[in-house]
């Protein structure tokens, strides 16, 4: 147990300790190696190069240097990474082999490891984070701590203003205080639908319980997307921290945060967190004498999609088959075991420290008219540098792709990109300078989603790429209800006889009737976000449909069942290597003798 | 109270209305499938889709309740659409052998693709096959015509508390299945058949007797009695389309007449039997220390239920076998001796309200006579079907009745068939033996009705017995409970497993969800048995001349050696699952 006064003493003690970390001209003689310890990177061989690093320093004997692990430092596709503190210096894809040369050159003699290097995209090779255009349109604010601080020691959160904004909500405000400074911060739920959290806050404070509850959705689902993991990995003491500010303003004492059991780091980390905020006296009862209680226990999701849904998630948690419930009621009047519950996102959560701490006004700041602050996406696909990015609302989509993530490889263009996974839809690249925020996106048929970014270049089939979302919905759709269970079904099968080169006229004009209904009659969300891939793909690339439906064929070259290989006789050699190759023996022809026809 | 707007038309309904009700307070139904009143409220289907002015989707009416200045458009062309093509999708998925399927005719989803005039499925595709589970004696599941409305499911578990079926994988891949899906053979499954009752499709029906029947009937040196439960009269005039609750007991028995069986008894009769058996067990155990609360044991699936779930309660179970099986075996006994019949040509068949019956036919220590007391269990809708075969004009059928000399029984026997009757038929005997006075009144109001549990106290002779009538088998555990805590205070307990008793039984036409939300089913049976038992001369069964005379003739005391050889039976410990091999 510490007290207050404890809690702050650690906190400048340590901040002082660990101005190295954020401060090239740090007074220090120390030097810390920070090691990427998020998912990415430990499957990348990142313990054993922690691990390495450790060995070397003990057997040299090596003083005033540190190993720590850290959470994501975003850049995943140069993983694993490694920093060098205080002089920032940062190697890109090291190999535990490396380990030894960096302790040489760099830790004994100064010498920077050139070789490790990141190179841009540009080529040009860059010493220091910052000097990647990847980081340069980037604002971290959920993110902050990420790759900063040991998240596994709950001093080094509390270095950098850690449980901070926790002993201001409960020394100087009310509830409605907060929920106040949380509204006008103009805060909008970063799961997907952008619910204004202040306003979702008032209503769960607002309904009558005897008992209520705070959850965090960290059932992070959509393909291709990381943003809570490497949230919770890299920071879960922030979540923590929230979600009591959270039960604080809407009244409860306990809180569930559900984490998918595909995530065994971040769940590890979670607990540690909690475990160490409870030795600390920071979660109990009576929290710093304030009168306050608060307790939080994590809960593990088995992997179903369907359970991201705020009200299939409450199902699970409390035992029962994770199917949605009928809205309303809505889990701010009837939530966990029918008591008032708030359900916020982990990256919502991760914003609400910086917020109470810096001000309404200073997170309004930033952002859009409506859509305030920043957004963390995972971007994927067809760019060069994939990874975690966070950036101000308001950005094009054209920064993230070309500024952030480098462009497109390979020398090709880019066709669309995909936000909010299987429930969002494609942007093309006329629409490339939509600033990314709630309304813009879903005035061009696509949504924020959770943070998915997907592009794709023009080798991308966009009916192949619909019927994959597609075929995703019809693995995860719960089966409760019937247009998510058989429609999602039938419009996959639409999808799967197009691309197969076998679709009749009139089966666009069907897939298009059939997910208008389903967008409309489905019970939550799954269901009816089910279609988007396909309606959006329709709006902007009717012509591919048509071309796969008419013509038979597939410009992208995708979908194999319509490809047509033709042999160039001018061109033949006769080496007999296709023929030798073909497993249906559809090339006929003599070695070296002339030409094979198919 | 709440106003809002339906299709433009005003409406003032009490806060908490669904939509559907308050729509079909205007005369405007809202087509469901899933939906059933205080059971299955889920809207899963999304038949009852609806346009609420604000909404982003469609809102449920079946569950959504009204909310002041709501607008609601029951039938745009948005909303016609989206049911349309939420019924072409659950057809897509469904075995449509209509011709061939037991409910032709009474089936909620074919009425809709009626009313919807589907004339082509649209949205063909892949199908889901299921092996047709027909191990059980009771119950046939065919899945490969389940549309998972999930109303067995709910069923099963909030009204039953027995949760034997529920929702297993996930979206296309879906189904309704047992743990491990074994058979409902090998499962905790009670055989109540409530599952049945609440199917709008054909995806659960009863083990059909019928085929073994007529092959008796046409077999001239078989001589087939066939029994008739009180319930069955109660319901049966529905499955030829008349007013719920008509009473039809002579065209019944003409019908049966027709139909060929050389015997038509009344299975009041052996529930007179029965309470003169069982009054006396408990007259017994009350007055010489026995194991109380005493619990009847005229219903299969309480039986089963109690056998698998609390067998540590069974001593505190009647020993007294069920009504039609006493009756059989005094059928195969007494009748057979008196028409010197040989008993081992004799074929039994009972016409039951009830598929645990199917079962409970099969159950050991039920061969009183060294033969089956029964060999043929026949539901309500069975006969029915029967009927309809033999082409029986039914409803215009005169009267007949029972034959002689097991055909008369009194009206405690009549009200057996609904929840408290069969408590009130006993009290009625038990009253009076103990305390000496023929009672005027005989009407015991505190347990009729259709509540869940009803308790009540009766006087004998200034000794207080404290009885309780439980209906249901989520009722039942509770009583049980109560009994396993040592808080029962009560002597004599009532079981039925089914809601309302009998008369509500597996076997009993099916209804739809409509009706049930909307009609008093369970008080209009419940009434004919009553009206029936009203206008019985004899009222008692200890003074029904045939009982009489049978037990004089034929079984001596009640209680005595032969009476319990033939009207009595065990129990056993049963396994909830069977899960070996």
């Amino acid at each position: 147990m510490k007290t207050l006064e404890e809690i702050d003493e650690i906190r400048k003690i340590k901040r002082q300790e660990l101005d190295l970390r954020v401060n090239t001209a740090a007074d220090t003689r120390e030097k810390h190696i920070l090691v990427c310890h998020g998912t990415g990177c430990t499957s990348s061989k990142s313990v054993d190069i922690l691990n390495n690093f450790r060995n070397i320093i003990k057997e040299k004997n090596i003083q005033n240097v540190r190993v720590i692990q850290t959470g994501c430092f975003g850049l995943c596709a140069k993983g694993p990474i490694v920093i060098i503190r205080p002089e920032d210096v940062f190697y890109a894809m090291v190999k535990p082999s490396d380990c030894e040369e960096i302790i040489e050159k760099h830790i004994q003699n100064g010498e920077i490891v050139e070789r490790l290097l990141c190179k841009d995209v540009d080529n040009k090779k860059v010493k220091q984070l910052d000097e990647l255009n990847f980081y340069k349109k980037q604002k971290r604010i959920a993110l902050k701590n990420c790759g900063i601080i040991d998240p596994e020691n709950i001093d080094e959160y509390i270095a950098f203003d850690g449980y901070k904004a926790l002993e201001k909500v409960l020394k100087e405000m009310t509830p409605e205080d907060v929920i106040g400074v949380i509204s006008d911060s103009g805060l909008r739920g970063r799961g997907g639908a952008g619910f204004p959290t202040g306003k979702k806050w008032a209503l769960t404070r607002q309904a009558t319980g005897d008992q209520k509850y705070v959850v965090c959705n960290a059932d992070e689902g959509d393909p291709g997307a990381f943003m809570d993991r490497s949230i919770l990995e890299g920071d879960p003491h922030c979540v923590v921290e929230a979600m009591m500010i959270a039960g604080y303003a809407i009244g409860a004492n306990k809180g569930y945060i559900y984490v998918r059991a595909e995530y065994p780091i971040a769940v590890e980390r979670f607990q540690k967190a909690i475990d160490s905020a409870k030795e600390y006296g920071i979660l109990g009862k009576n929290i710093w004498n304030t009168g306050f209680d608060f307790d939080l226990e994590v809960r593990l999701g088995a992997g179903a999609f369907v359970c991201g849904e705020e009200t299939a998630l409450l199902e699970s948690i409390e035992g029962k088959r994770g199917q949605p419930r009928l809205k309303p009621p809505f889990p701010a009047n009837e939530g966990l075991w029918g008591k008032p519950t708030l359900i916020n996102n982990v990256e919502t959560y991760a914003n609400i420290t910086k917020i109470i701490l810096n001000g309404a006004d200073w997170y309004s700041s930033i952002g859009t008219e409506n859509s305030k602050g920043t957004k963390v996406f995972a971007l994927g696909g067809n760019v060069n540098n994939v990874g975690l990015v966070e950036v101000p609302m308001g950005v094009t989509l054209r920064e993230i792709v070309y500024d952030i993530g480098g462009g497109i490889p390979n020398g090709r263009d880019f066709k669309a990109a995909q936000t909010g996974g299987p429930s969002g839809g494609c942007i093309p690249k006329e629409h490339l300078d939509t600033p990314i925020d709630y309304e813009s996106l879903k005035s061009i048929g696509s949504m924020m989603g959770s943070g998915g970014l997907i592009v794709m270049d023009d080798t991308k089939c966009m009916v192949n790429l619909a019927k994959f979302y597609l075929g995703f919905t019809v693995d995860e759709s719960c089966g409760k209800c019937t247009p998510c269970r058989i429609g999602t079904k039938r419009m996959y099968e639409l999808l799967e006889k197009i691309t197969e080169g076998k679709g009749e006229e009139g089966d666009i004009e069907k897939l298009e009737r059939l997910a208008v209904s389903i967008q409309k009659a489905s019970i939550c969300g799954l269901g009816q976000s089910a279609p988007n891939p396909v309606l959006s793909t329709l709006k902007y690339f009717r012509e591919e449909y048509r071309e796969h439906v008419s013509l038979k064929q597939c410009s992208a070259g995708e979908c194999k069942a319509m490809m047509k290989l033709t042999i160039i006789p001018e061109l033949c050699k006769g080496c007999g290597l296709c023929k030798r190759n073909c497993p249906v023996g559809a090339i006929s022809g003599e070695v070296r003798k002339t030409s094979c026809y198919r | 109270m709440v106003h809002l707007t339906i299709n433009g038309i005003p409406v003032e309904v009490e806060e908490g209305t669904t939509i559907l009700e308050a729509a079909r307070k205007i005369n405007i139904d809202i087509p469901t499938l899933c939906f059933l009143k205080d059971i299955n409220e889920v809207g899963d289907c999304r038949m009852c889709v609806v346009e609420v002015e604000g909404n982003r989707g469609f809102a449920t009416a079946c569950i959504q309740k009204v909310a002041e200045g709501m607008v609601v458009k029951t039938s745009t062309p948005a909303v016609i659409e989206a049911r349309k093509i939420v019924l072409d999708l659950i057809l897509s998925n469904h075995d449509r052998e209509c011709l061939t399927c037991t409910r032709n005719g009474t089936c909620e989803l074919q009425k809709l693709a009626q009313e919807f005039y589907v004339d082509e499925i649209k949205y063909q595709g892949s199908r889901n096959r299921h092996k047709i589970d027909d191990i059980s004696p009771s119950i046939v599941r065919d899945f490969n015509k389940c549309i998972l409305c999930r109303r067995c499911v709910a069923t099963c578990k909030n009204v039953q508390g027995i949760g034997a079926i529920d929702c297993v994988n996930r979206g296309f891949e879906s189904c309704i299945s047992t743990v491990e899906n074994k058979s409902l053979n090998d499962v905790n499954c009670t055989f109540c058949g409530q599952c049945i009752e609440a199917c709008p499709v054909g995806a659960l029906k009863e083990k059909d007797s019928t085929e073994i029947v007529w092959s008796k009937l046409r077999d001239e040196d078989t001589y087939v009695v066939v029994q008739t439960a009180p319930a069955v009269r109660a319901a049966l005039g529905e499955e030829f389309g008349m007013p719920i609750g008509t009473n039809v007991t002579g065209k019944m028995v003409s019908a049966l007449k027709h139909l060929g069986f050389d015997k038509v008894f009344d299975t009041n009769t052996g529930a007179d039997f029965t309470i003169i058996e069982e009054g006396n067990e408990f007259l017994e155990r009350f007055k010489n220390n026995g194991v109380l609360p005493m619990i009847t044991s005229c219903s299969p699936g309480w039986v089963k239920y109690i056998e698998m779930n609390y067998p540590e309660l069974i001593p505190h179970l009647s020993s007294c076998k069920s009504p039609h099986q006493m009756f059989g075996a005094l059928i195969k006994t007494y009748f057979a001796e008196k028409e010197k019949i040989d008993p081992a040509k004799i074929f039994v068949v009972s016409v039951m309200p009830c598929i645990a019956k199917k079962f409970e036919r099969t159950r050991d220590d039920m061969q009183g006579a060294g033969y089956d007391d029964v060999d043929a269990v026949l539901t309500t809708r069975e006969l029915a079907r029967m009927i309809k075969q033999a082409h029986i004009n039914f409803v215009d059928l005169e009267d007949s009745k029972f034959d002689s000399p097991m055909g008369e029984a009194t009206g405690a026997g009549a009200i057996f068939g609904v929840t408290g009757g069969v408590m009130e038929a006993a009290l009625r005997t038990v009253q009076e033996k103990v305390t000496g006075n023929a009672f005027e009144k005989l009407e015991y109001e505190s347990i009729r009705g259709m509540d869940g549990i009803k308790r009540a106290e009766v006087d004998m002779n200034g000794t207080k017995v404290k009885v309780v009538v439980a209906s249901g088998l989520k009722n039942a555990q509770i009583i049980m409970e109560e009994i396993k805590s040592g808080k029962a205070d009560y002597q004599f307990v009532e079981i039925m497993a089914c809601p309302g008793g009998c008369i509500m039984g597996g076997g009993q036409p099916i209804r739809t969800s409509k009706e049930r939300s909307t009609i008093d089913i369970r008080g209009k049976r419940a009434s004919a048995l009553y009206s029936i038992d009203e206008k019985s001369i004899i009222r008692k069964s200890h003074e029904n001349p045939v009982v009489k005379k049978i037990y004089e003739e034929y079984l001596g005391e009640p209680g005595g050696h032969k009476a319990h050889e033939l009207l009595h039976t065990t129990y056993v410990k049963r396994e909830k699952y069977n899960l070996g091999e």
